[in-house]
């Protein structure tokens, strides 16, 4: 590879942060070397790469390193402007598309961590406010998907439909670790038939880890957190 | 068709004067409508930002946008003048990166080491300055976060440039001071000394009021 455009990611398999970033990369067919991680015992070149978060994902292009999987993503849209486009052209619909991913990302990242690490009363308050606000996104996709079908390929998949995906792409993993019922195709429609959509991608199924894995990963995570806050 | 641009806004809201600073610093004419988001919002504001319910909103031609960084880039794309984001791509992403730490880490650190109650202080002071410390090494020697200009970056860390120290003042909390934070201190002052960040802020005793009433409140 020249050194002209050398491209390094640092990430972590079972982080969906560093996943968006993979697939953004795979979908624009850039060529990337991977490190993977050790969060145990992180590489002194990730900590010098981001010493403010000391955290994975980071992008090194051409020895520059970035970091915050959303900032990568807008970072890599600017720089290799081929198809798919991470972000429509006009301002509105990228405000938009801002607006829904920042509202994944802080809305509800955070209450399915809580739905997937904790059990009893806990769990069931995190799992009403997630159907709540699954409830919200739903209304709010209606907008970009106006005749109530998505339609995502490999030319116009985007930002947002790789950030529902990182969060939400392994809802039958989840379903099945759990028992309980995450995306209802009954109650959101919409969201049920984009997730749908998004994982039929041949680019996506051959970066998603086989289900066994996610199964144990996810089994393994939620028996670690459970136990930590016996 | 004239262009219409509005902003829904809460006159004490550091989210809402960084809109209103963008559009200012891009000399971008707009009508403000004041919300009282404490106890009346309007219907209006419900109407354009039902998911959150929040101000800032910016209305352009009837479109609605809501979340402050949102806002600040939708202005950018729009209006061409005066740019708040440098040029090249990786210069723009280390400015996002920035704008995002003040959002998600600075503020809330901030907020929390500043509502503490004395006997709690020492840990959230300890954690709001490790932030502070980190910022500071953004600003890299440069008189704005933005290089000679006022910039993205600039306009997030507004609630530090400007109503920190008023909330020093009024708790007696010392979190940013010239001994500890020289470089960042320094900018605090070009930053209001600024004459477009002059007018974009909100009165200090009116501020300064709120604050101390707040805290009444909190004591009772």
């Amino acid at each position: 590879m020249g050194e002209e455009n050398k491209v390094i990611l640092h990430g972590v398999w079972a982080s969906p942060f560093s996943k968006r970033v993979e697939l953004a990369l795979k979908l624009k067919g850039i060529p990337f070397e991977y490190v993977e991680e050790d969060l145990q015992n992180k590489s002194p070149q990730l900590l010098r790469c981001n010493p403010v978060h000391k955290k994975i994902p980071v992008l090194v292009h051409n020895g520059k390193p970035i970091a915050e999987s959303l900032v990568i993503l807008e970072y890599i849209d600017e720089t290799w402007k081929n198809s798919p486009r991470l972000l429509p052209k006009d301002p509105y619909k990228r405000a938009k598309v801002r607006f829904w991913t920042s509202f994944v990302q802080q809305q509800l990242f955070d209450t399915m961590f809580t739905v997937t690490k904790t059990e009893g009363e806990a769990q069931r308050k995190a799992v009403k406010e997630v159907s709540e606000k699954l409830q919200v996104l739903e209304e709010g996709i209606k907008e970009l998907f106006p005749n109530g079908n998505p339609c995502i390929d490999s030319q116009n998949i985007g930002l947002l439909d790789i950030v529902i995906l990182s969060l939400l792409g392994p809802h039958k993993v989840q379903e099945e670790v759990l028992g309980i019922k995450i995306i209802d195709p009954e109650k959101t429609p919409l969201i049920f038939a984009w997730l749908t959509a998004i994982n039929q991608l041949t680019v996506v199924k051959e970066a998603t880890p086989p289900h066994d894995k996610l199964v144990a990963l996810l089994k393994f995570l939620r028996e670690n957190s459970l136990k930590s806050s016996a | 068709m004239a262009e219409e641009v509005k902003v829904f806004g809460a006159w004490g809201s550091p989210f809402s004067r960084r809109v209103e600073l963008a559009l200012q610093l891009k000399g971008v004419q707009y009508e403000y409508i004041e919300e009282d988001v404490h106890k009346n919002k309007s219907p209006l504001l419900l109407k354009y930002n039902p998911v959150h319910k929040k101000v800032p909103v910016l209305l352009h031609n009837g479109k609605p946008i809501a979340e402050s960084l949102v806002i600040l880039e939708y202005i950018e794309e729009t209006w061409k003048g005066n740019p708040i984001l440098p040029e090249d791509p990786y210069d723009r992403a280390m400015a996002r990166f920035w704008a995002k730490f003040i959002d998600e880490k600075c503020l809330p650190a901030i907020w929390k080491a500043g509502w503490s109650p004395e006997s709690e202080r020492e840990k959230p002071v300890e954690e709001a300055c490790e932030c502070l410390k980190t910022l500071e090494s953004a600003l890299g020697g440069k008189r704005f976060f933005g290089g000679d200009k006022v910039g993205m970056v600039d306009i997030a860390a507004n609630f530090i440039g400007y109503w920190l120290r008023l909330i020093q003042e009024v708790t007696g909390m010392e979190l940013l001071s010239a001994e500890k934070f020289p470089e960042l201190f320094k900018w605090t002052d070009e930053f209001v000394s600024c004459s477009v960040v002059k007018g974009s802020l909100p009165p200090r005793d009116k501020l300064l009021a709120f604050f101390k009433a707040r805290i009444a409140e909190t004591m009772d």
